[in-house]
């Protein structure tokens, strides 16, 4: 050991006295002991973190120089673009950003439902993540408002109104939510507010609350086996590597492919043909001008798509109002799924075939209302929204039955390969 | 699972533009960012047509003789008639209140007007005037029906008629259908020459809405490379140590 070697692991030592620096290093990385099986779909956690960690960094560049003020926010995004040193870098990484936290998320998503992550003992895990979802879905909501274009007013316009359809408090709510009786300067600026300190602070402790009861229960993994179960004479799991070294390095390798695919897009799309940066957003918000077509950015499109096929007044009550109560269903009935699932068997590899088929059916049903979201709605295009916002809730409120007939093929001792 | 994968790619294939009305299919602008003449000529197209009612309020002209190789002295003489100051954006010669009462509305910024309508709408606005006598203007456009601007290069292209065919529907309901242009006055340029001077004002456009796509795109392809070599060595780090596994 030379001598800089000994100074550092002096100033270790140090600091280790004072602070459970060794312990929680061992905890939570060198100690931690996750399954040896994972496959392609356990990137997507790690992923959502480096993307979360961008979107930070980032995001405290482009504040810096950012004018949340409905005469001035449209301009500084163009200054952002033009006249800041790496500015349209910055901004491109971040709007790519955005994105790409929801492709990372959605994947994360359904891994979780596939091998039946959410399971016992891992409830609580699942439910942390669901709160997840639902901020990230609010920080990207209000994020998108920032540039002050037309889509960022107009959506924004249409998706608050909404809560004006709930019965007695729905006015006085939208009123609340804005700060005014239409979007304006005034919901600008607590929306930018909120986007860059309260939101990214809930976040960032929902993920560390994530993180610890991930490590309290452990990792699941593609056969959905219990590797706590066979312990070795060392006292880990037969089937458990460390994390550090193992999944730091695989996660690196995960997170260059992530980055290649992502600076492709950033580089030489970052409109994503209108999908990730849509066009009418580069005309400046215009209150008194609506545009023909709104539509929210493609991540929220299911659930517009679900808001948009109530059509019907039923029991006295307005469509509208089913409409928003089924999209908020829609989101909320994921946190159920530990308990509406009554299979013994987690992971897709030893389930029958109707899990198969659900699940199968649901990812298809999932896209197509996502896709029809994106478009103005037509009699042909509402009717499909309705026939798949059906759907998409039997999945949830069948469970308990196809999953208690299901013909589960036998779970094997140990992990797989 | 491979349809899933196949739905989401067809997800991902780029909308198709068709901010027409009528179902018009656009003409193709395929400007050449490369082609810094061709940038330079759409500025002067701009700032001589385009500059006097609109403004491009984010652009500044040392920006632009910076990105396409324009000296100040250039600039000045040639680009620059609203301003001495060469860090100043390119503001219309015309008060916004003035042409507000003239035209009925205020002619829109267009700085990032290529962003909002992309490179195949505007150049098929430059070619889709015809000769509309019932119009203030005396004009109108096929590809924006009723707009409020004028002809403004109707020196280059000449005056055009429009041909429409009357359609009957088996309802009775009758729709117009353009057909074709014909020439009824001839402009100081011919058909070629024109659709190179309006392609010149596009790739201008496209140039201004988004000035780092000049560099955008050789910065990309540095930067897949090293994270190719990156990936490379992430990944026999990973065999190297996933060796002992199994």
């Amino acid at each position: 050991m030379n001598a800089i070697t000994r100074k550092l692991v002096d100033l270790r030592d140090w600091v280790d006295e004072r602070f459970p620096l060794m312990s929680l290093w061992n905890d939570h990385i060198a100690q931690y002991y996750a399954p040896k099986n994972f496959n392609f779909w356990y990137y997507f956690g790690a992923l959502s973190m480096a993307v979360f960690g961008l979107q930070i960094v980032t995001g405290i560049w482009l504040a810096m120089n950012y004018k949340p003020d409905a005469d001035l926010a449209f301009g500084s995004v163009e200054y952002i673009m033009r006249d800041v040193d790496w500015g349209w870098l910055i901004r491109y990484l971040h709007s790519t950003g955005a994105s790409a936290f929801f492709i990372v998320i959605y994947l994360h998503m359904f891994r979780g439902l596939m091998y039946g992550s959410f399971k016992k003992p891992r409830e609580l895990l699942w439910i942390l993540g669901m709160l997840l979802y639902l901020m990230l879905m609010a920080e990207a909501f209000m994020g998108y408002l920032l540039p002050w274009g037309q889509m960022s007013y107009w959506g924004a316009q249409v998706i608050i109104s909404l809560f004006g359809a709930i019965p007695v408090i729905g006015t006085t709510l939208s009123e609340w939510i804005r700060g005014d009786y239409v979007v304006s300067d005034i919901t600008l600026n607590r929306f930018f507010s909120l986007h860059v300190i309260a939101l990214p602070f809930a976040l960032a402790g929902l993920v560390m609350l994530h993180i610890l009861a991930l490590h309290e229960v452990g990792s699941n993994n593609p056969d959905g086996v219990e590797i706590k179960k066979l312990k070795g004479p060392d006292g880990h799991p037969l089937d458990g590597i460390p994390f550090h070294p193992y999944y730091t390095v695989k996660d690196l390798m995960g997170l260059s492919v992530f980055l290649i695919l992502f600076s492709a897009v950033v580089f030489f799309s970052p409109e994503m043909g209108g999908y990730f940066l849509e066009a009418n957003n580069f005309i400046p918000a215009n209150p008194m001008q609506t545009p023909p077509h709104i539509s929210p950015v493609w991540y929220f499109t299911p659930y517009y798509s679900i808001l948009r096929a109530n059509t019907v007044n039923f029991l006295w009550i307005d469509a509208k109002v089913w409409g928003v109560v089924f999209m908020g269903l829609g989101v909320l009935i994921f946190f159920l799924l530990p308990w509406l699932d009554r299979s013994p068997v987690r992971s897709i590899r030893y389930r029958g075939p109707l899990f198969k088929g659900a699940l199968g059916i649901f990812v298809v049903v999932f896209v197509i209302l996502g896709y029809l979201g994106l478009l103005p709605p037509t009699a042909e295009r509402t009717l499909m929204a309705q026939v798949c916002t059906v759907i998409y809730f039997l999945f949830f409120l069948l469970m308990p039955i196809y999953t208690s007939l299901d013909k589960n093929k036998p779970v094997p001792e140990r992990v797989t390969k | 699972m491979r349809i899933l994968i196949a739905t989401l790619l067809l997800l991902m294939a780029p909308q198709f533009a068709c901010a027409n009305e009528g179902g018009l299919k656009l003409l193709k602008a395929d400007v050449d960012l490369s082609d810094q003449a061709s940038l330079q000529r759409g500025a002067r197209l701009f700032v001589n047509y385009c500059g006097s009612c609109h403004s491009a309020a984010y652009m500044r002209y040392n920006r632009i003789g910076a990105d396409l190789g324009i000296s100040e002295e250039l600039l000045k003489a040639d680009l620059m008639f609203t301003t001495d100051k060469v860090g100043e954006p390119m503001r219309a010669a015309m008060p916004a209140d003035d042409s507000k009462e003239w035209f009925g509305v205020t002619p829109p910024d267009l700085s990032v007007e290529a962003r909002a309508r992309g490179e195949d709408w505007l150049f098929s606005y430059l070619h889709g005037f015809y000769k509309d006598p019932s119009k203030t203007t005396g004009v109108n456009n096929l590809y924006f029906p009723g707009a409020a601007m004028p002809h403004v290069l109707w020196e280059l292209q000449g005056v055009k008629r429009a041909v429409f065919s009357t359609h009957t529907s088996p309802e009775g309901m009758q729709t117009q259908v353009f057909e074709h242009f014909e020439n009824e006055i001839p402009g100081t340029l011919d058909e070629v020459q024109y659709e190179r001077a309006t392609r010149d004002l596009v790739g201008f456009m496209v140039y201004m809405g988004e000035p780092a796509k000049l560099v955008r795109y050789a910065l990309g392809v540095k930067v897949l490379g090293f994270l190719f070599i990156f990936f490379v060595a992430a990944y026999l780090l990973k065999r190297e140590y996933w060796k002992d596994v199994n």
